[in-house]
């Protein structure tokens, strides 16, 4: 395949080459780049001991543990549950497969507020189980449960979605020759399996990851929003700015851009790692990722 | 196997299935008058049309522009090209609030390009213009990301055989370009609409959330969870669902009919 | 048209593809250009095309790069509007296009005021559909047809605008032999009929001699030698040509009193080229079928031992064991293989009938 930038014909005007790239940037540079900068300017505008105040004030580091906590429960699962799903579709063929598949895809499809919402409708006070749950004082909505499986709901494509390609792709083969030489299944699985799809994990656990952290229309419906309780960071921003506390609530969001800045870079490099490691590029199938909603 | 099986399919049943069979309950319960009943309050419709419409224009907005930023990724060279390619998936990354109170602060009347309009009379936040910038934002990377791939595709040898031929640059690309992008662009438009329909976190600071004009769906959802008025909420989002999912039809559709354009079932 | 390119020279960062090559083609001839892979063929061929362009920076001293068309310089002049006729090795057709539509590209893309009409274009298209022999294939998708097929259907799409210059890039390159074959003869019976200049790349030594009025066998982006096939193949200019063509034994010997010395002290009667000077090194080229094999000594004749004897197919291939170990392939025909009573193992005399002899420190 030809090197598209160094072609020389048939090319467009280089009038036309210019002119498209300067518009393109200035369209990305607006879109892109100005909501980045501004929640830098924002977040620094009041000066840094503002900053520093916002964001060790007791409410944002209790808003901060939370969200740690609840990422650490949500990701570990669905990382598991990411293997276990793609295992099983990749490496066999079984009735209900596609709906396997359309099912895991689900979350992706559904607004985060009606993701947030479905778990309402189980566990809130009118909800399916409510009664049952309010007779045992369990709390689930509008405290962590509630928050976890809501958060677990959104972010669990993530892992399986990259896995299932990346598998199907690498075939069987290996296991096989792993299985005639004696290894049990767990054995095939440890040094077999999972060192091959390492990168792809990894990118998958990214993706998961800043899901989860970053979630806040589902969470926002489950959450109760008490202060210093129930609310996430993206929460307390939220309460934040809807206090006007302008300064407050973009430093709260300056470390989740931080999050998401960190997220791109580790996404780059994992992609770029996981692409030299295999020929079949786990860079291609590395399509719709991660974000909050 | 029969062990990784059972745990993906308890997992599911718990996380996925138990909560969407709560919801069609609701729904159901809810009757056929309560569907009738919303689909004659105008506030409703109004939010639910706004939530299709707006994600409709953000994402076919996307697909031209998606279209143009794709082209001069792959096509043409640039210092810190590699830079603004990594960017374009900031929209994926950055969690939707920061995105929302970001976008408003740039747009409002006292913000950095709202400011700037605003002695011109034009008001972007709080308004139906707002809402589309912050659909468009979140849009971007999903149609960008779709073309790409398929623009690295084409041969050039199809692009030297139309000049060869005598088609202009334009020509080439209205002719053989455009319809060999075709499903990638659909895709990427789907993708696109189907995140704007159900968008909160980026839209609903932006919004303004005036009844009947900047009001979103998702948004009277909450509302009416706040009040446990839950057969309400489960009617809405049962249209949302339809909606998202007439959407996905019409996508599949449209690449069937290309498909079989491109195979030849005509001979 | 005629074509001249005069002073091409194109690199690719450091590779030297064209190598300040000059070459006119006479107009109606099929020329092909023939050599093995990175020889610059088809680099040459995308230059007179418009879809590379030449290296302007000429060396001090050398004539600035041209490309004539028909007596007019081009090489500023777009792709688009050379009025060439390319077709591809892999075809490129729209593959969103039915047959119809990829070979009425050209004409629909025409300015509005050269444009001809729809029915115009319909009766070109059907012209061309049935020259090709391809006339029940017009509503197909390429994806349809076969190779073959999709060969005909670029060459029907590169003719529909009466281009002025044909060029062809290994055209039948990635095709199946016997379809190869049936369509070689088939374009030779089209240039035949439509008269176009055409050039046409090939590394296929035997299509080249095939199918072309005249041959240009380049090698490390120079021509090593230009002319009709017959002119190639009998008196090749270079050791290069002689062994790119056909099939040819390869002996060292030394030049003596300007005849060819080989080991074993027999002389060969030819003249030695009057380049080759006393004393040196020389390269003898001899084709197998220019060789005559007999049981009794022949005068100038080389001793040699029969190895093998390969007796299916028009001819008999003999391979056999000269002086110095050096092999000879030769080849006769059955009636004299029976004449002669020889087999395998036997002792026997070989004489060239022919030779091209080569100074052995020429440069290739």
């Amino acid at each position: 395949m030809s090197n598209f930038a160094s072609r020389t014909a048939p090319r467009e005007s280089a009038l036309v080459r210019w002119s498209l790239t300067a518009g393109v940037l200035v369209f990305l540079g607006l879109f892109l780049v100005l909501p980045l900068a501004a929640v830098i300017a924002e977040a620094l505008g009041a000066g840094l001991r503002v900053y520093w105040e916002s964001i060790t004030e007791p409410d944002a580091l209790s808003a901060l543990r939370l969200t740690f906590l609840v990422a650490a429960i949500a990701v570990p699962l669905n990382m598991v549950f990411g293997v276990c799903a793609a295992w099983a579709i990749a490496k066999f063929r079984f009735r209900g497969r596609g709906l396997l598949l359309t099912l895991i895809d689900l979350p992706l499809a559904v607004s985060p507020v009606v993701s947030g919402m479905v778990y309402v409708l189980l566990f809130g006070l009118h909800g399916w189980f409510g009664p049952w749950l309010r007779e045992r004082d369990i709390e689930i909505i509008f405290a962590l449960p509630g928050i976890v499986l809501a958060t677990i709901f959104v972010t669990f494509p993530y892992v399986a979605r990259e896995l299932i390609p990346l598998m199907e792709a690498q075939g069987n083969e290996q296991e096989e020759a792993a299985l005639v030489l004696g290894a049990s299944g767990l054995q095939t699985f440890v040094r077999v399996t999972l060192p091959n799809i390492k990168w792809g994990l990894l990118y998958g656990v990214i993706l998961c990851n800043a899901r989860a952290m970053g979630e806040f229309g589902a969470v926002s419906v489950v959450s109760g929003h008490i202060r210093g309780k129930t609310n996430t960071l993206p929460l307390h921003v939220e309460i934040l700015y809807n206090e006007y506390n302008t300064a407050a609530a973009f430093a709260c969001a300056s470390l989740l851009a931080m999050l998401g800045l960190v997220t791109l870079v580790a996404k780059q490099v994992v992609g770029r790692l996981a692409r030299g490691a295999q020929d079949d590029g786990v860079g291609s199938e590395l399509l719709a990722g991660g974000g909050a909603r | 196997m029969g062990l990784t099986l059972g745990v993906t399919v308890t997992y599911l049943s718990l996380i996925v299935l138990l909560p969407l069979a709560a919801l069609s309950h609701r729904a159901w319960g809810a009757g056929w008058g309560a569907f009738v009943d919303a689909a004659q309050s105008p506030r409703i419709v109004s939010a639910l049309g706004l939530s299709f419409g707006a994600a409709l224009v953000a994402a076919a907005f996307n697909a031209v522009a998606g279209l143009a930023v794709a082209w001069v990724l792959v096509r043409y060279s640039f210092p810190g090209k590699r830079l603004v390619d990594a960017l374009i998936d900031l929209p994926f990354a950055m969690p939707t609030a920061v995105s929302g109170i970001a976008l408003t602060a740039i747009y409002a009347p006292n913000g950095w390009v709202g400011g700037l309009l605003e002695p011109l009379g034009i008001q972007i936040a709080y308004t139906r213009w707002g809402i589309l910038i912050a659909l468009i934002f979140i849009g971007l990377p999903f149609v960008v990301r779709t073309i790409q791939p398929a623009l690295e595709e084409i041969e050039a040898e199809v692009e030297e055989a139309a000049a060869s031929l005598g088609a202009s640059r334009w020509a080439t690309f209205r002719r053989v370009l455009l319809p060999a992008l075709f499903p990638a662009i659909l895709t990427g438009f789907g993708l696109a609409m189907a995140r704007g329909i159900g968008e909160y976190g980026s839209v609903i600071f932006i919004a303004g959330n005036k009844p009947n004009e900047t009001e979103i769906a998702p948004l009277l959802i909450m509302m009416r969870l706040e009040e446990f008025n839950y057969a309400g909420a489960a009617v809405i989002a049962v249209a949302m669902l339809v909606m998202s999912f007439g959407l996905l039809l019409a996508v599949n559709l449209g690449q069937w009919w290309w498909g079989r354009r491109m195979k030849g079932v005509r001979a | 048209m005629s074509i001249r390119v005069s002073n091409i020279t194109k690199r690719f960062g450091r590779f030297i593809a064209v190598d300040d090559v000059s070459l006119t083609i006479p107009d109606g001839q099929l020329v092909a250009l023939l050599g093995p892979s990175g020889s610059g063929k088809s680099t040459l061929l995308r230059i007179i095309a418009g879809l590379e362009q030449p290296d302007t920076m000429g060396e001090k001293g050398k004539a600035a790069a041209a490309i004539h068309l028909a007596g007019a310089e081009v090489s500023a002049t777009k792709v688009a509007e050379r009025g060439i006729g390319f077709v591809f090795q892999h075809y490129a057709l729209f593959r969103h296009m039915t047959v119809f539509e990829n070979i009425a590209f050209g004409l629909r893309v025409m300015p509005r005021a050269t444009r001809p009409t729809k029915g115009e274009i319909a009766e070109r298209v059907n012209e061309l559909l049935g020259l090709m022999q391809i006339d029940s294939l017009g509503g197909r998708l390429p994806s349809q047809l076969s190779g073959g097929q999709r060969q005909r259907v670029a060459l029907a799409r590169a003719l529909a605008t009466k281009p002025s210059v044909l060029l062809l890039d290994e055209p039948f390159g990635a095709l199946d032999a016997k379809v190869r074959q049936g369509l070689r003869k088939w374009l030779r019976k089209l240039h035949d009929e439509i008269h176009v200049t055409s050039v046409f790349v090939t590394h296929d030594q035997e299509e080249a001699l095939e199918l072309a009025d005249r041959v240009v066998v380049m090698n490390r982006g120079r021509i090593e030698q230009e002319g009709t096939p017959d002119e190639l193949f009998h008196r090749p200019a270079t050791p290069f040509v002689a062994e790119f063509l056909g099939q040819v034994n390869l002996i060292k010997g030394h030049i003596h009193n300007g005849h060819a010395i080989l080991a074993g002290n027999v002389t060969l009667p030819h003249n030695a080229p009057g380049l080759v000077t006393d004393g040196r090194q020389a390269r003898l080229y001899i084709r197998p079928h220019e060789i005559e094999l007999s049981a009794t000594a022949l005068s100038h004749g080389l001793p040699v031992r029969l190895l093998r004897v390969r007796l299916a197919g028009p001819t008999v291939k003999v391979e056999a064991l000269g002086p110095d170990s050096q092999t000879l392939d030769i080849e006769l025909s059955h009636d004299r293989w029976r004449q002669l009573n020889l087999n395998p193992g036997d002792e026997a005399f070989a004489r060239p009938s022919d030779v091209r002899i080569f100074p052995d420190d020429y440069a290739i």
